[in-house]
């Protein structure tokens, strides 16, 4: 079987209903952060909100429009398990961050 | 591409065979974007940890025009994700004229999104006062990462914009292949990927709520 018809084959188990749902569930996604930025929640409440919903919309976005679900799984651990380690490392020193305002010195 | 490269008749790590049963050129794009994905991690890490460890960080976009226009922006980027992934489905089916026309959709979409930044953008210096090292906020780092992070991304849409206009004129002219869609298309999707981060961390963070 070659490369072509495997491809083929998998992009017709993905049909354009499918790709013009995921379309409407980015855009609610989308809507639902722009409503919560108005709620005036507490900065790291907020954070942790958007970058969540963020997260959901870059899955949606890699497994359906840039086809990830559709190829090997070989290939998802070959790219993905090191780029999230490599966030979590850096993500590591976000607590520093929570410290600094209470580190400075009284006006 | 060849049956020899793609069987794996064996096992798929045995050697002979690709073990992903992709194109190089496709795995050299994914190579490439994630490697783009850790650069703009770093730099909205950075911008994150500014954002936290300063309570009195400025939250200057109003509803409108800013927050109006970079949902807009959001909209138009999306929108051309869909559209990209139509012109790599017609592609695939071997359509080439509705493919092309699906790629200028897409271009459309992005160059849009480019003159509504570039708008915003102008209107943050003239108005605002905000440049990449000052601004009336007291808050230097944030003209700073704002102009850094969003110029990178334009950067990439602009580019983005170049990349799909040769490969549109292309495909029309029966040129290259299916493959070479889908590798553009791969780009043009990480590149929405990206505002996906950027639109609430830089934009619905930093919204002016009364």
């Amino acid at each position: 079987m070659s490369t072509h018809t495997e491809q083929t084959e998998h992009i017709e188990h993905v049909t354009v209903g499918t790709f013009n749902k995921v379309w409407v569930g980015l855009l609610i996604l989308t809507a639902i952060e722009v409503f919560l930025c108005y709620k005036q929640l507490p900065t790291l409440i907020m954070l942790t909100a958007l970058v969540g919903l963020s997260v959901i919309k870059a899955a949606m976005i890699i497994a359906y429009f840039m086809h990830l679900k559709f190829e090997r799984f070989s290939l998802f651990l070959t790219l993905f398990p090191m780029l999230i380690f490599c966030i979590l490392l850096m993500l590591i020193f976000l607590g520093d961050a929570t410290r600094i305002p209470a580190m400075r010195p009284p006006a | 591409m060849s049956t020899h490269v793609s069987a794996a008749p064996v096992g798929a790590w045995e050697g002979g065979g690709s073990p992903y049963a992709t194109n190089s050129k496709k795995f050299g794009m994914w190579l490439f974007i994630i490697s783009d994905a850790l650069t703009f991690s770093a730099l909205l890490f950075a911008y994150t940890y500014s954002r936290v460890a300063n309570p009195d960080w400025p939250k200057p976009f109003e509803f409108f025009p800013s927050i109006i226009f970079s949902s807009v922006m959001t909209f138009c980027l999306l929108s051309s994700s869909l559209t990209m992934v139509m012109a790599v489905h017609q592609m695939n089916k071997g359509n080439r004229k509705a493919a092309g026309l699906w790629i200028l959709g897409t271009m459309a979409g992005g160059a849009l999104f480019v003159v509504l930044h570039a708008t915003e953008w102008m209107r943050l210096i003239h108005e605002e006062h905000v440049t990449a090292w000052s601004n009336p906020f007291g808050v230097p780092l944030f003209g700073a990462t704002f102009f850094g992070i969003t110029g990178l991304h334009m950067t990439h849409v602009i580019i983005g914009v170049i990349y799909l206009g040769i490969i549109c004129q292309a495909v029309v002219r029966g040129k290259f292949k299916a493959e070479d869609v889908e590798v553009a298309g791969l780009y043009w999707h990480f590149v929405d990927l990206v505002w996906m981060f950027v639109f609430p961390l830089v934009y619905l963070m930093s919204a002016h709520v009364n």
